[in-house]
């Protein structure tokens, strides 16, 4: 591809230079002309955050699923399908507006910290799409509002926190399991809610203790808790920390050196190799953030794309599960999950999300 | 050729533009190199950088902050001290001026000033300190400038999560009187994020010029940097001169953090890592040979450099990490000035 380029360019060069006696610039122009006449082609983008494509989490798995979506439609990576890099913060505006000039038809935005860029972005471009991913748009005091050309990409972890609370309860020797969160926020209450829903789920009389650590990259203070937890008789702990969480890692390998059986719940996606090589991960709640990428991407392409409005996934559209690594989870928690699963997309199980949802949840159990 | 060299002066004018000029070729050796195309490459970098209003505003609006950093980098360096701490300044100041901005309710040129000052006396506070350990204790500045940065990326992220946190990694926006953005600005140059801040870079770099040049403070300071003993034996105070210079070039780097954010950003992100602007002013000020003129120039060329990163990916397909390549030839090769300056003596000698 990048030799026709070159053989192109060439040729135009030598066309303009024979003709017209030599003007650099004119073949740039027209090239970009041709492209921007064919409109029919459907052109999707994706600017990352700092963390760049390969950081093994939420920019990595966007780019996977648009590679997904790319490859199935035989559309042209680098031309039709692409992505930018952010290596600042400056970068995140100018980024999303180069997919607008270039027309690209949708831009996704890998995640919160690009909350404001998209909506800058989106006002100065109201004539292309964006997608921001795991966050809403929020006005200066943190409302969230909607645009008209900006689809909201959410998920529902309080479903497949539920689903992880399913194999805590079926797993748990000691009858106490344990969730950590990072900080305390309406959005971490889903995955605590939908947690503690799924233990009680499954046996009423588990015991849960949950506790907020204040921050999401205090490994030592995930340690700390940790440690509280499992001497109380907790063996398996769901964490939903962030980095806090590697500290629960640490602290259930050092303990399973010394011949103790605990547990981590890995969330976001699958935290098996975190837990090795004592192998402390119990399984893991995983959000499929290429999932959505590609479902958006399928729905602007039809001509449906959902803006100004938030676009829920969950179970559902198998964008919430449980991790692929399931060799430490016994096959009857394995049927069990399957069993809830259905519940849940039937509409049987309400997971809850807040804490009053869940003590009225627990009510009618 | 041989006039040329007798004149010093003009070298050191040269030795920077060749070395930007052998790092663009090398770049574009590496390109062809890499398989990629060199023409259109170059053609999407230098339409990144100036070939439309919107590009132009964004290369000046991403020079502001390196100007002032390049001054801080400068500063300290004619006055013989390394300030390796300028990132760490930078973001002190950035704080303070956030803060201000945000806390308070004034009439806007006076709201703008206070910010920007109090960015300059964050900045200039967090380079006492360095400048006072190397007066009193003799502990060298950059160890202690290299672990302030640190002490600065975490105490800012620190403090924004307990007094100024408004959700999603961010601190609360600043008032509309306090910003430098300008719609005029970013009108006439089709929607960039241009601010005044240039202005008070500009600014900067002329007071800059004249401490060091006209006036008796800077003359003390130039001299204890090229001779310590020889200054005292003057009856210097060299301690002062020391404390009194890491504090400019700190509130020059407390200045380039308000440039972000009164202008670029209007908020400050708890950050996990440093912005590169603080360190990327090393690279700046010695381009600009610690020139306040010359910082401005290599300030433009190598905030266009990053602004064009993005544009030559999607233009040319060329990953923006070879701009970082780039900069770092031509840092390398004004290093290597030295060299230069013996090929072309020996030319100039064949050529007789």
């Amino acid at each position: 591809m990048k030799k026709r380029k070159f053989g192109l360019a060439l040729s135009l060069v030598l066309a303009a230079g024979t003709i017209l006696g030599a003007c650099g610039s004119d073949e740039g122009d027209s090239k970009k002309g041709d492209e921007k006449k064919k409109t029919e082609n459907f052109k999707v983008g994706l600017v990352t955050d700092t963390g760049g494509v390969d950081d093994k989490s939420f920019n990595q798995s966007s780019w996977e699923g648009l590679k997904k979506f790319g490859k199935e439609f035989g559309l042209e990576e680098g031309k039709s399908y692409r992505y930018l890099q952010s290596e600042k913060e400056a970068d995140y505006i100018p980024n999303l507006g180069k997919f607008a000039d270039g027309g690209f038809n949708l831009t996704f935005a890998a995640g919160f910290l690009l909350e404001d860029a998209v909506q800058t972005a989106a006002e100065q471009n109201s004539g292309t799409n964006f997608a921001l991913i795991d966050s809403l748009l929020m006005d200066e005091d943190f409302k969230p509002v909607f645009l008209d050309n900006v689809a909201a990409v959410t998920f529902e972890e309080h479903q497949g926190s539920f689903l992880v609370g399913v194999v805590a309860a079926k797993q748990s020797k000691t009858g106490k399991v344990g969730f950590i969160g990072g900080v305390d926020s309406p959005l971490i209450k889903k995955f605590e809610n939908g947690f503690k829903a799924g233990v009680k789920s499954v046996n009423p009389d588990m015991e849960i203790i949950a506790q907020y650590a204040g921050d999401f990259n205090k490994p030592e203070k995930g340690s700390s808790i940790a440690s509280t937890m499992y001497t109380q008789g907790a063996d398996i702990i769901y964490h939903a920390a962030g980095g806090t969480g590697n500290g629960v890692f640490t602290e259930a390998k050092n303990r399973k050196k010394n011949g103790e059986d605990v547990w981590v719940i890995g969330v976001d996606r699958d935290q098996h190799e975190e837990g090795m090589p004592e192998n402390v991960t119990l399984t893991s709640m995983v959000k499929r953030v290429d999932v959505a990428v590609y479902e958006i991407s399928k729905m602007a392409m039809d001509g449906k794309f959902p803006g100004g409005k938030e676009s829920l996934f969950g179970i559902k559209e198998n964008a919430i599960g449980i991790a692929e690594s399931q060799e430490n989870v016994s096959k009857e928690s394995l049927k069990l999950v399957d069993e809830y699963k259905e519940k849940i997309l039937k509409g049987e199980i309400k997971v809850p999300k807040t804490d009053k949802e869940f003590a009225e949840f627990e009510k009618s159990l | 050729m041989q006039n040329l060299l007798k004149n010093e002066r003009l070298f050191n004018i040269l030795v920077p533009v060749i070395s930007a000029i052998l790092g663009m070729l090398a770049g574009a050796i590496i390109m062809v190199l890499g398989n990629y195309d060199p023409v259109a490459g170059f053609e999407a970098l230098f339409s990144g950088m100036f070939g439309t209003p919107k590009a132009i505003g964004e290369t000046i609006r991403a020079a502001s902050p390196l100007i002032l950093s390049g001054l801080a980098v400068g500063f300290a360096f004619k006055t013989g001290l390394f300030n390796i701490g300028v990132e760490g300044q930078l973001l002190v100041g950035w704080l303070a001026s956030v803060w201000v901005g945000y806390a308070f309710e004034l009439p806007a040129v006076l709201h703008v000033t206070l910010s920007i000052l109090a960015a300059a006396v964050a900045g200039g506070l967090w380079g006492m300190i360095p400048g006072y350990l190397k007066a009193k204790f003799k502990v060298h500045e950059v160890i202690v400038t290299i672990m302030l940065n640190y002490v600065a990326l975490y105490v800012t992220a620190d403090l924004i999560k307990r007094y100024l946190y408004a959700g999603n990694e961010k601190s609360y926006r600043i008032h509309e009187s306090a910003s430098l953005s300008s719609p005029f600005l970013s009108q006439i140059t089709e929607g960039s994020r241009l601010h005044w801040g240039i202005m008070i870079a500009l600014i900067a770099a002329v007071i800059m010029w004249f401490i060091l040049e006209k006036t008796a403070t800077g003359y003390e300071l130039k001299s204890v940097g090229y001779n310590q003993h020889a200054s005292m034996y003057a009856g210097m105070n060299v301690s002062k001169n020391v404390i009194l210079s890491m504090t400019i070039s700190g509130a020059f780097a407390g200045m380039a953090g308000a440039m972000e954010g009164l202008g670029t950003f209007q908020n400050m992100t708890v950050l996990s890592s440093f912005t590169g602007t603080g360190f990327d002013g090393i690279a700046v000020a010695l381009l600009g040979a610690n020139n306040a003129f010359g910082i401005i120039l290599s300030s433009l060329l190598f905030g266009g450099l990053n602004t064009a990163a993005p544009q030559m990916n999607f233009d040319a397909n060329v990953p923006s990490e070879l701009i970082k390549i780039i900069i770092a030839l031509i840092i390398f090769f004004v290093a290597s000035g030295y060299i230069i300056r013996v090929i072309a003596a020996r030319f100039s000698k064949e050529g007789k």
